[in-house]
């Protein structure tokens, strides 16, 4: 129970809500922006300016030479042009894409799945399940990384060791970041072992406030579970389930540490790139700025177009 | 609805929640195990389920490094410095944001998720040369100031949700009895948000201590490594990969991170009761 608590956050957007201080004065009150100052100023000087700079140089020749200070020309729509007359870069987009929707799908459902479970867990159980999931989520990427990498070895790893052991001998010894499929099979579980303990806390938190005479009315009324599921709990918690799902399109389409560190594994890193390490290697292994520059706006603007139905959704379901 | 469960239906559920449960753990207990057990036992094919051929030897190969220490003492700098910024400049933002209503505060709020939206990497290149241009690369200083910036946003999210769960009227209140509005602020409110202080600042001090890709970027001399960097290059430092090590490493990593979550367990527990008592 305790455990949940760690995602009261939802609290805050969820419709039962203590006002907010609403009708104010509109009067010109310069409190509220010397209260911002501090947060504003810091984020346009970290992200603000670096991301004008690059777009800038999404539209300039800009490779080495400039780097060490030849003045960078205009180039129009070229590196755009480039990118996209690119196939390797289609290819990638595809992967993403792919990689992202199944992750983000998967793990929603595991992740709503185990909330609704743990309403229904013996009191031990439940406790076990959330220490478990209070682990896998306080673990570092990197550390995740390192014992994923373990337990997927070709040579001691124990995946290989346990299917081997089920009798598929040709899994014994099986190198998994060799293959462009199994590599993204074993980067999506560790994406999705990662982000579902997310997932389950926060809807947890927002499904135990669902008030219980309404479900026992429900049953009265001779609603069965899967009505009582869409028409009673899917409502109530949708400004939750709005937000993790935003949240997880963003976070699993700009997936890079993880892909990064396992393709060290495989010696494949040209067909397992995603948006992430695509623009990362062009940009800063093979020098075109310019060219990763606009290829990352174009990333940016695929997440928008993405997630902005969710995002206004999300800003329409009451006061923000 | 536990009175129309049956007890067929219960088991059943406990049964798949066991599963579950163990299925998420496993990786953590895995990570612990490997970390203590003997480089023979890790050679073997078969792998060992249980610590029997237990040893600390990889632990002290770690705790001998002075690389672990310089990156342990980097990676806790770093993190001070972004726990504290962060929470700080994102109490006053989300102050202004729950408690007034003024122009541009819609603007703000989305721009608050759209910057999640930015992919890291479509700033490394110019973000790198503004470090370089003020003399701030391998720094604890330089990765702070970029790391503030990038969980304020998020900060502000989540502390947000606890400000709003404050009534304004206590405020108002103190306003009443001579304080000003900041003071009330600091007075009144701040000390209520004690568990969504802790909360949102873990969630700052978790992300400085995960990140990984900026500081890959930013930080190339050996001693200004932070533990992420570190633990990726001892892989790399022998000929064969000493997964012992890196179990214990890694393990040594998550410490941190896995007692501050219980800890904040508990704090929260008594936040959810500040919250009802809240009504």
């Amino acid at each position: 129970m305790t455990v949940t608590s760690t995602r009261a956050k939802p609290e805050g957007i969820l419709p039962d809500r203590t006002k907010p201080a609403a009708p104010r004065k509109r009067r010109r009150n310069p409190l509220p922006y010397i209260l911002l100052l501090p947060a504003v100023l810091i984020v346009l000087v970290d992200m603000g300016y670096p991301l004008l700079r690059q777009i800038t140089m999404a539209f300039q020749h800009f490779s080495l030479e400039q780097q060490f200070g030849k003045p960078a020309d205009f180039v129009g729509l070229d590196n755009f042009t480039r990118v996209l007359g690119d196939s390797a870069f289609w290819l990638t987009l595809g992967r993403s894409l792919a990689f992202c929707l199944v992750c983000a799908a998967l793990t929603m459902a595991i992740g709503i799945g185990g909330a609704l479970l743990l309403t229904k867990l013996s009191r031990p159980v439940s406790v076990f399940v959330q220490a478990a999931m209070l682990l896998a989520w306080a673990m570092p990427v990197l550390s995740s990384l390192q014992v994923f990498q373990w337990i997927f070895d070709s040579r001691s790893g124990v995946v290989d060791w346990t299917l081997a052991g089920l009798g598929m001998q040709g899994m014994a010894g099986y190198n998994w970041f060799s293959n462009p499929l199994t590599f993204f099979a074993v980067a999506a579980i560790l994406v999705i072992w990662m982000s579902v303990p997310l997932v389950v806390f926060m809807v947890y938190a927002s499904v135990t406030q669902i008030d219980e005479s309404m479900l026992e009315a429900s049953t009265l009324d001779g609603a069965n579970g899967w009505k009582q599921f869409r028409e009673i709990t899917v409502p109530t918690i949708a400004p939750v389930l709005l937000l993790v799902t935003i949240l997880e399109i963003i976070w699993d389409l700009r997936v890079f540490t993880q892909i990064f560190i396992l393709q060290k594994n495989g010696g494949i890193t040209e067909q397992t790139n995603v948006l992430g390490t695509y623009v990362y290697q062009v940009g800063l292994s093979g020098g075109d700025y310019g060219v990763a520059s606009a290829t990352a706006l174009i990333m940016l603007l695929i997440t928008l177009l993405l997630t902005w139905r969710y995002v206004t959704q999300f800003l329409k379901q009451g006061e923000v | 609805m536990a009175l129309k469960s049956s007890p067929v239906r219960r088991s059943a559920a406990n049964i798949t929640g066991l599963v579950f449960g163990l299925l998420w753990i496993f990786p953590v207990y895995w990570l612990v195990n490997n970390s203590l057990v003997t480089d023979e036992a890790l050679q073997s094919r078969t792998p060992s389920f249980l610590p029997l051929d237990f040893t600390w030897a990889h632990y002290e190969t770690v705790l001998h490094d002075s690389r672990f220490w310089s990156a342990l003492r980097m990676s806790f700098g770093v993190a001070l410095i972004v726990v504290v910024a962060a929470l700080l400049f994102a109490f006053f933002a989300s102050m202004a944001l729950s408690r007034f209503r003024f122009k541009g505060r819609k603007l703000i709020i989305i721009s608050v998720l759209v910057i999640q939206m930015i992919p890291a990497e479509a700033m490394f290149i110019s973000q790198y040369k503004m470090i370089d241009s003020w003399h701030l690369l391998n720094s604890v200083l330089g990765l702070s100031l970029l790391y503030v910036g990038a969980s304020v946003p998020f900060t502000i999210w989540m502390l947000k949700g606890f400000v709003d769960g404050v009534p304004v009227e206590l405020e108002e209140s103190a306003m009443i009895d001579g304080c000003s509005r900041v003071g009330a602020f600091f007075r009144v409110t701040f000390p209520l948000l004690g568990s969504g202080l802790v909360a949102s600042g873990i969630f700052a001090f978790l992300a400085a201590w995960n990140e990984y890709t900026l500081a890959l970027v930013l930080l190339s001399s050996d001693n200004s490594k932070t533990l992420p960097l570190w633990i990726q290059g001892f892989s790399g430092q022998n000929q064969a990969t000493d997964w012992g090590g890196i179990m214990a490493g890694s393990t040594l990593m998550a410490l941190p991170v896995i007692i501050l979550f219980v800890i904040v367990q508990k704090k929260m527990a008594q936040g959810l009761v500040a919250g009802a008592v809240k009504g």
